[in-house]
């Protein structure tokens, strides 16, 4: 058993765990109880896992979690909230975005990655931001207007 | 006014005994607690009470009992302004239950995207007659005829005198907030079709002030700020986390388990009993590796699975059990047989013919299933995100011998699935697993699980063939599907058979011929649509056992019919939407069609279009149309055929789409944009592929769906809104002529005919190689 302390949304969290190498995806869910991220494909290939470290979007199910204890984690929930949300959450709202949402954290911490480094990016740059990501929905335009509008271009 | 002193007004009893209903979003851990205090003070659940259906709490907040649940189309939304309108409430004020099967009652789960032209029906309904009913309860009240009564806000008053006397109102928090409604009920009797008779009459659509309106979504904040707690949430006291083991192999079981190969792992248990197989652990870590490390001996077999690339040869070749001109097959699975199609077929004096492939496809659903089930002291509960939750308790009930009231399914919010994907199955491992442990367990599918083991779409191989007569004119028609069962796995996982965890422990495949025709209304002189099934590949626990996968009817069986329609069409050197509308007498189809001709700019005229053949880019139209259960569509494709490379891009989709009446038309039209990227992705990506020996798609990978690249970058859609009709449903429609409307496209580019869906590069390469 180790111990190790992370950070998530502003709050230090210390946990123990066996395995350095166990993903960062279940310290977030089984140790914490945080809802998000979800469990896609613990394969880094879909993106529902996505939070970010150090403001970078970040595919939880294939980062050890024993990697990111100095470090700064930010999970959907911590993005934003209700009374204070981050403005792609409030687009994402108005443009009604999500079906059943269960992809929802790679979008919008993908998309809030985007926003951080380039406020005012083309279509063209969001639909490449958004290249490797999947939604079993098919809400991938409704994400592009979100993030137009998030930035002000819609 | 006192609750107490309401019941007095009324001479029918109206109201059962007092008894707060407690109904709210709580932890899961409160959930027996709340469903105690419900089961106690609520009448018993039978389809026969108002009760069942509506009630209003003590401060007036109406409750809505939907039987059925919301996939991610927003259903909870447009059940409540359904409410509202009939009972005459704000919005705001309808909280809408839905899918727990101790909460409210069966109406057949969701299916077929019938949840507002069934489910909705049923609760407008009873809306409307809690109305009545409220408003005579009124009356007497008041001491006024219900007849001068009518309610603004939940409140009944004169309606002579709107708001200002307060003696002459009253609310119906006043009247029976907090109480049941306790009146009757008339209903059809079937459970899986319920519908139900009321006295109170339907709102006309000129007194809507809900229906029709873009209300937002009510679960989409709790998705989008992580606060909305889906199934895969569900955290119990005491809850292990399980992984199932699968055999390599189809067919394969256990025959020696090495438990030491799992003991350095903290608290990891193998559970094995008869042919079922899991691992668990009290850390879910834990029992991934686990299921990683296990070290098992399986039993030979030899499942001898043609492989995907010889699958269709299998379809054509394999004996046929059951075709749809046996006798008693009634419904819609019935043949339609139109004047004698042999007849007309000796008659023409041009025949044509056509040939389609439909591969095997996964519901690939965004997360892999995943349950919690809690069985102890002789009773269970499980949360599930299954689309039919009452079916599913009553499997778990029968699964694990218990009585069927003893057995709670509490539908969540979980990853949309699309029809009858793994949910059914996690949830009875979850089940079984509690049970063996007298803990609850999780269980949680790996990423292969639900792509290889999942229950699949039928691949079909769908044949035409039309006979023409001089003038050019169709005067006979055949349209048959062959194929695998639509239910090697029910749709309903109602009968342990019907899980890998009932088949595991012995029950056998619930296994029954089902199959159907391509929705549509075309009227020929001579005309057959028709059906052959054949036997399943394996008869137990096959990862390619077939099922429903959203729009089951859709786009197998008319990526051929409408496909061909276009052929015959090309054939006889007329456009495609004119050679439809010939043999279609419907006002709503020509209007469809015309609605979607001039928003996508129609050019009228034959295809191909035989003025690309230098071009290295060919761009083309494409038409296709259906007809399902009321709902009509018209499906415009444009795309740009790279002949080099064989990608086929889709600039744009237009979608005409009338389904009666529209309930919400915001959330209609986001159900009809995804779904068109969704289907864009079965008809250009998704094909399961397998070996002789097992599937062998098992990550996204192996199993590509569309990505961004890949999505129509324009989409459409053109709602025709008919006030008049019935709600017929949105879900699922526009997907079925979705592959033929992109196929006819690249036939107009290119003059080159695609046979076989997806549509990959190195397909659309090798056939216009080949032309």
């Amino acid at each position: 058993m180790a111990k190790l302390t992370l950070t998530v949304d502003g709050k230090a969290h210390a946990i123990e765990i066996d395995d350095p190498e166990m993903p960062l995806l279940y310290a977030l869910r089984d140790e914490l109880g945080f809802n998000n991220p979800r469990f896609g494909c613990g394969l880094g290939q879909c993106g529902a896992c996505t939070v970010h470290i150090d403001g970078q979007a970040v595919r939880s199910c294939i980062t050890p979690v024993s990697s990111v204890t100095d470090r700064t984690i930010t999970t959907l929930a911590g993005l934003g909230t209700p009374q204070e949300p981050h403005p792609l959450q409030t687009a994402w709202i108005e443009e009604q975005v999500n079906q059943c949402g269960y992809c929802i954290n790679g979008w919008i911490m993908t998309g809030a990655e985007l926003l951080a480094h380039n406020p005012h990016p083309s279509e063209h740059e969001i639909r490449e931001a958004f290249a490797d990501l999947i939604c079993r929905c098919g809400t991938h335009n409704a994400a592009v207007k979100a993030v137009r509008r998030a930035s002000g271009q819609a | 006014m006192m609750a107490n002193e309401t019941t007095a007004l009324s001479r029918r009893a109206f109201l059962s005994a007092t008894g707060a209903l407690v109904v709210a979003l709580v932890a899961p851990a409160e959930f027996a607690e709340a469903a105690t205090k419900v089961l106690t003070s609520r009448p018993a659940l039978t389809p026969d009470k108002l009760s069942s259906y509506i009630s209003i709490d003590p401060d007036g907040t109406v409750i809505a009992y939907y039987g059925k649940i919301d996939g991610g189309q927003g259903l909870e939304t447009a059940i409540a302004q359904l409410v509202a309108e009939e009972i005459d409430v704000p919005w705001e004020r309808v909280r809408v239950v839905m899918g727990d099967s101790a909460l409210t009652v069966n109406m057949g789960g969701s299916t077929a995207g019938n949840g507002l032209r069934q489910g909705g029906l049923i609760m407008r309904r009873t809306a409307a007659e809690a109305r009545r009913l409220l408003i005579e309860m009124a009356g007497e009240a008041l001491n006024r005829p219900a007849a001068d009564l009518t309610v603004t806000d939940g409140v009944v008053h004169a309606l002579s005198d709107p708001a200002t006397n307060p003696a002459q109102r009253i609310s119906y928090a006043e009247l029976v907030g907090g109480r049941h409604l306790n009146a009757p009920i008339a209903w059809n009797g079937e459970a899986q079709q319920l519908s139900v008779k009321v006295q109170a009459p339907l709102k006309k659509p000129s007194e809507f002030k809900v229906i029709g309106k873009p209300m937002p979504r009510r679960d989409m904040p709790g998705k989008v700020f992580g606060t909305l707690q889906q199934c895969s949430d569900v955290r119990l006291p005491g809850m292990l986390h399980a992984r199932m083991i699968r055999p390599t192999v189809a067919g394969a079981v256990p025959m020696a388990v090495d438990e030491k190969s799992i003991r350095a792992i903290a608290g990891a248990e193998v559970v094995w009993i008869k042919d079922f197989l899991a691992v668990v652990a009290e850390k879910e870590w834990n029992a991934v590796k686990a299921s990683q490390a296990l070290k098992v001996s399986w039993s030979q077999s030899k499942p001898n699975f043609p492989g995907h690339d010889k699958l269709f040869d299998h379809i054509r070749q394999a004996p046929v059990v059951k075709r749809s001109s046996d006798p008693g097959i009634v419904g819609f699975a019935a043949q339609r047989d139109d004047g004698s199609v042999e007849d007309g077929f000796k008659q023409a004096v041009r025949i044509i013919a056509g040939e389609y492939e439909y591969p095997t496809q996964s519901h690939a659903s965004m997360g892999p299933a995943c349950a919690v089930a809690d069985v102890r002291d002789g009773g269970a509960t499980v949360w599930t995100s299954t689309q039919k939750p009452h079916d599913c308790a009553n499997g778990i009930a029968e699964l694990l011998e218990l009585p069927r009231e003893k057995v709670r399914a509490i539908w969540m919010f979980g990853t949309g699935g699309y029809a009858r994907d793994g949910q059914g199955d996690a949830t009875a491992e979850a089940a079984v697993l509690s049970r063996h442990l007298g803990r609850p367990v999780r269980v949680q599918h790996m990423r292969h699980e639900a792509l290889a083991w999942d229950p699949k779409g039928t691949a079909t191989v769908n044949r035409s063939r039309v006979g023409l007569d001089a003038s050019g004119r169709v005067i006979a028609y055949e349209n048959i599907s062959k194929s695998f069962s639509m239910e090697d796995c029910n749709t309903r996982e109602q009968h342990p058979g019907d899980t890998l965890a009932g088949m595991a422990l012995g029950a056998p495949s619930n296994w029954r011929p089902s199959f159907g025709t391509p929705g549509n209304s075309y009227v020929f002189d001579n005309g057959r649509w028709g059906w052959e099934v054949i036997a399943p590949l394996m008869d137990r626990s096959s990862p390619l056992r077939s099922t429903h996968i959203r729009d089951p009817f859709g786009p197998p069986l008319m990526f051929g019919s409408e496909s061909f329609i276009d052929e015959v069409a090309a054939a006889t050197h007329t456009d495609p939407i004119e050679f439809r509308l010939r043999y279609l007498k419907s006002d709503r189809e020509h209007e469809l069609f015309r609605a979607a001709a001039k928003h996508y700019g129609w050019e009228t005229r034959p295809s191909p279009r035989n003025d690309q053949a230098n071009a290295d880019v060919a761009v083309g139209r494409g038409f296709a149309y259906r007809q399902l259960a009321g709902t009509y569509i018209a499906l415009i494709a444009e795309v740009r055929v790279h002949r080099d490379s064989g990608v086929i891009e889709i600039p744009r989709l237009v979608c005409a789409h009338d389904c009666g009446v529209i309930v919400n038309p915001e959330t209609i039209r986001h159900v009809i944009d995804r779904q068109l990227v969704w289907g864009t992705s079965r008809m250009m990506y998704e094909e399961v592929r397998f070996d002789e020996n097992m599937v062998t798609s098992v990550d996204w990978l192996t199993y590509p769906v569309v990505k961004m690249e890949g999505v129509p970058r324009s989409i459409e859609i053109v709602l025709i809104d008919r006030p008049q009709e019935p709600p017929s449903g949105a879900a699922e429609m526009a997907v079925g002529p979705l592959p033929a409307a992109i196929g006819n496209a690249v036939f107009d580019a290119t003059g080159v005919r695609l046979r076989r869906v997806p549509f990959t590069p190195r397909r659309v390469q090798a056939a216009l190689s080949r032309a």
